[in-house]
């Protein structure tokens, strides 16, 4: 598998924004431990309940990221908070067969409450005209509605008031039992297995059902896995997250994953990493607020994940483009003012070696200033330098001096050569009128590679000229303007033939 | 003399869907070596006909017999190129990875890819010449492209007989050629391709054979004998101007010919 492009950097980063904001939640709360120390306690391990939550965050962060990953790529997402909300009936009922919080005999209800209620769902979108959206939000909402009457009844009845029941709505992972730490293990393990055995017909399955189907691929049985998976993963994670927040767990951590990479084994890793620490900071978070909901916390933590990558993601992300864009901008700008100097340059056939501020902001149709700031900036990025020390001469005046260092001037012949060479092309090869080709060079130049430079060079066959007459740029130019070029074959960028 | 099966053999298919039929008792057998045309109206049946033969789709009546055998034992002699639209480019898959799947049918269950699935993959892509995109997230292609992408992965197959669901639809003119090249160098290896088409004048040019699709079979064989304004008309009930004009195209081609002009 390819190594996923993020930055190491990145994930540091969204993993140290977190504990500060896990303790601002526990502002005003009553804690006899001071929060460092109650650190210690969760981190050690050494109560049982603790162990079993953290264990428990972890198994859910695989099974739930894990599957989350399908949910998200194959558009499911509907479908997966339907399905987690349906389990909430065969949760009560399973209760109230047992009489007490039996693992098992909630497992068994809240599975097959969820796959009645997938069945459901396919049955209405077959028999009816209802669509399936339509029918998925009436299963969600119907089997949720019958769970939270039966769950009424329970806690009027007399074993129901210590039940723990209410534990299921909102998630206690402290509440966890090693009963059903072991189910979520078991789970989380099968679901691993599930990945690696299947990973290429889920991978088919996924994309192209169609595709799949032809080759042979049992898509029904993928399917089938899937859902029962799915469904195993949604209802061992009932305590920790609670129902009403399940489905989180299934999206948050796989669209953050999304967002930060194109490919799914890659998708599929980051999620189940995201799901982890999502649960680890939310049960930790809980913990330190005395056992509050756990749910509400692992969600935030998965949210504030997805926040941060929306933001920051080297790819996609908002910031990521913005700094881009910016760089750009910026570029753009460094190689106008540069060209700028190297006209003022040839239009004096290249006698002089540094131009002036003034001249510069007449080429460049700006005021001095402007220039000035130009030049200024052009100094700080290596470009150029300016003449004279701060003490004689006309410092901040317009007679001020700028000349462009080696560096500065390949890139100035660069840009011109780019300009000059695309006018001609567009002249010659694309029949433009030469008085129709400069505004289109204006945005060219800074674009160009040396591919397609090389390119250019070939079908026009090493020109000397552009249609306006001026000389294109060459190796002999640069050397000759330059003249304290060291290293030719650097300095000469991609001008230089092979 | 040994009987060797026929690549495809249809015998009266019918499939319905929502119990309103849209292919309605096809028979048909289609000869080794043939490069077909699948031509008629939108909603005519033809990407059916393809899913059927796939056997995506279960027929209400009739079978399809892939040399000999149903679809499910000859899985590996068939490749299959189905409608762009039918997937989701968003998928985090990069172009290698489809072009990979086009090997699962031989991997088998559970087994991974192997070295020499990776080289059989890369050389495909090299035929479409889409090896530079390789690592490309399938999104961020054009949609000749992605066309290119889902005919690498049907050329992966290493299969005998192609199935592809407009190929042509939506591609730009280099990457048309490219394909009718294809199609033509698959067929002087001793393939058989039958490739639904949506453009009646340049079907003539691109195939072998036509078949004539309305729900019915309206008639299969030689180009010559299926593409007479007679049967196009029948084809497609000269509801639409544009293709009476081609039907009226086909009608002058044979006057000139009877007249001893050159072809159009």
């Amino acid at each position: 598998m390819k190594v996923p492009r993020i930055s190491p950097v990145f994930v540091l980063l969204v993993f140290f924004a977190f504990p500060a904001l896990v303790h601002a939640t526990r502002i005003g709360d009553v804690t006899d431990l001071d929060w460092s120390e109650q650190t210690f306690r969760f981190l050690s391990l050494r109560d049982a309940a603790v162990r079993n939550a953290v264990l428990g965050s972890v198994f859910m962060g695989v099974s739930c990221g894990l599957f989350g990953g399908y949910v998200v790529a194959r558009r499911l997402a509907l479908f997966g908070d339907t399905l987690s909300h349906a389990v909430l009936p065969g949760v009560a009922l399973g209760f109230l067969w047992s009489r007490t919080k039996d693992p098992v005999a909630i497992f068994v209800g809240a599975t097959v409450a969820g796959l009645l209620g997938t069945v459901v769902v396919a049955w209405i979108r077959k028999t009816t005209r209802v669509k399936e959206d339509s029918a998925l939000g009436l299963v969600l909402s119907g089997f949720y509605a019958v769970g939270i009457c039966i769950l009424t009844v329970i806690q009027e009845m007399e074993f129901g008031n210590q039940s723990g029941i209410d534990k299921f709505l909102f998630g206690q992972a402290a509440a966890l039992s090693s009963a059903d730490v072991s189910l979520m293990g078991a789970v989380a393990i099968g679901t691993l297995m599930m990945v690696t055995l299947f990973n290429k017909e889920l991978l088919v399955t996924s994309f192209d059902e169609g595709f799949a189907r032809s080759v042979g691929i049992p898509v029904e049985f993928m399917r089938y896995v899937l859902l029962v998976g799915l469904t195993f993963a949604v209802v061992t994670s009932l305590q920790a997250v609670g129902v009403v927040l399940v489905s989180a767990l299934l999206i948050t951590p796989a669209a953050t994953a999304y967002l930060l990479t194109d490919r799914m084994g890659t998708l599929l890793l980051l999620s189940a990493l995201f799901g982890v620490a999502g649960g680890l900071l939310g049960s930790y978070g809980s913990f330190l607020g005395n056992n509050l909901p756990t749910g509400p916390f692992m969600v935030l933590a998965c949210t504030s994940f997805f926040v941060v990558a929306f933001f920051c993601g080297p790819k996609h992300g908002l910031i990521s483009k913005w700094l881009r864009r910016r760089n750009r901008v910026r570029q753009v700008s460094f190689e106008n003012t540069m060209k700028a100097a190297y006209q003022v340059l040839e239009a004096g056939d290249f006698s002089k070696e540094s131009v002036t501020v003034g001249a510069l902001a007449a080429r460049r149709r700006t005021s001095v200033a402007e220039a000035r700031r130009e030049a200024d900036d052009l100094v700080k990025a290596g470009f150029a330098s300016m003449l004279g020390s701060d003490d004689d001469g006309p410092r901040y005046s317009q007679d001020a001096r700028l000349s462009l260092t080696p560096a500065g001037w390949e890139r100035a012949c660069q840009i011109v050569r780019n300009h000059r060479l695309w006018e001609l092309y567009l002249t010659n090869e694309a029949r433009y009128a030469a008085d129709h080709v400069h505004e289109d060079a204006e945005k060219i130049e800074h674009v160009l590679g040396e591919k397609v430079v090389r390119h250019l060079e070939r079908i026009l066959k090493d020109p000397r000229r552009d249609p306006h007459g001026s000389v294109i740029p060459s190796l002999e130019d640069i050397e000759r303007g330059a003249g304290l070029s060291t290293n030719p074959a650097s300095a000469t960028g991609y001008f230089r033939q092979n | 003399m040994v009987h060797i099966p026929p690549p495809l053999e249809i015998h009266d298919l019918t499939v319905s869907y929502d119990r309103k039929p849209v292919l309605y008792g096809v028979d048909v057998v289609v000869e080794a070596g043939s490069l077909v045309g699948v031509v008629g109206p939108n909603g005519a049946g033809k990407s059916t006909l393809i899913k059927t033969i796939m056997g995506i789709v279960q027929p209400n009546g009739g079978w399809v017999k892939i040399f000999g055998q149903p679809y499910r034992k000859a899985v590996t002699r068939v490749g299959y190129v189905p409608q762009r639209e039918s997937v989701d480019w968003d998928f985090p898959v990069s172009v290698m990875d489809v072009v990979l799947m086009g090997r699962y049918g031989h991997a088998g269950l559970m087994r991974r890819v192997s070295k020499r699935d990776r080289r059989i993959a890369s050389e495909c892509l090299e035929k479409v010449n889409m090896q530079p995109f390789s690592d490309r997230q399938i999104g961020n292609l054009s949609g000749g492209q992605q066309q290119r992408v889902f005919l690498a992965r049907a050329l992966a197959q290493e299969s005998d007989l192609y199935l592809m669901d407009e190929p042509f639809a939506g591609v730009d003119a280099a990457t048309e050629t490219a394909i009718v090249e294809l199609l033509r160098d698959l067929k002087e290896r001793g393939k058989t391709l039958i490739v639904v088409h949506h453009d009646l004048s340049s079907a003539r040019e691109y195939f072998d054979k036509l078949m004539l699709l309305n729900m019915r079979l309206v008639a299969y064989g030689e180009m010559e004998e299926t593409f007479t304004p007679d049967l196009l008309q029948k084809t497609y009930g000269g509801r639409l101007t544009i293709l009476s004009d081609v039907a009226g195209q086909a009608a002058g081609r044979s006057e000139f010919e009877e007249e001893g002009n050159p072809k159009l």
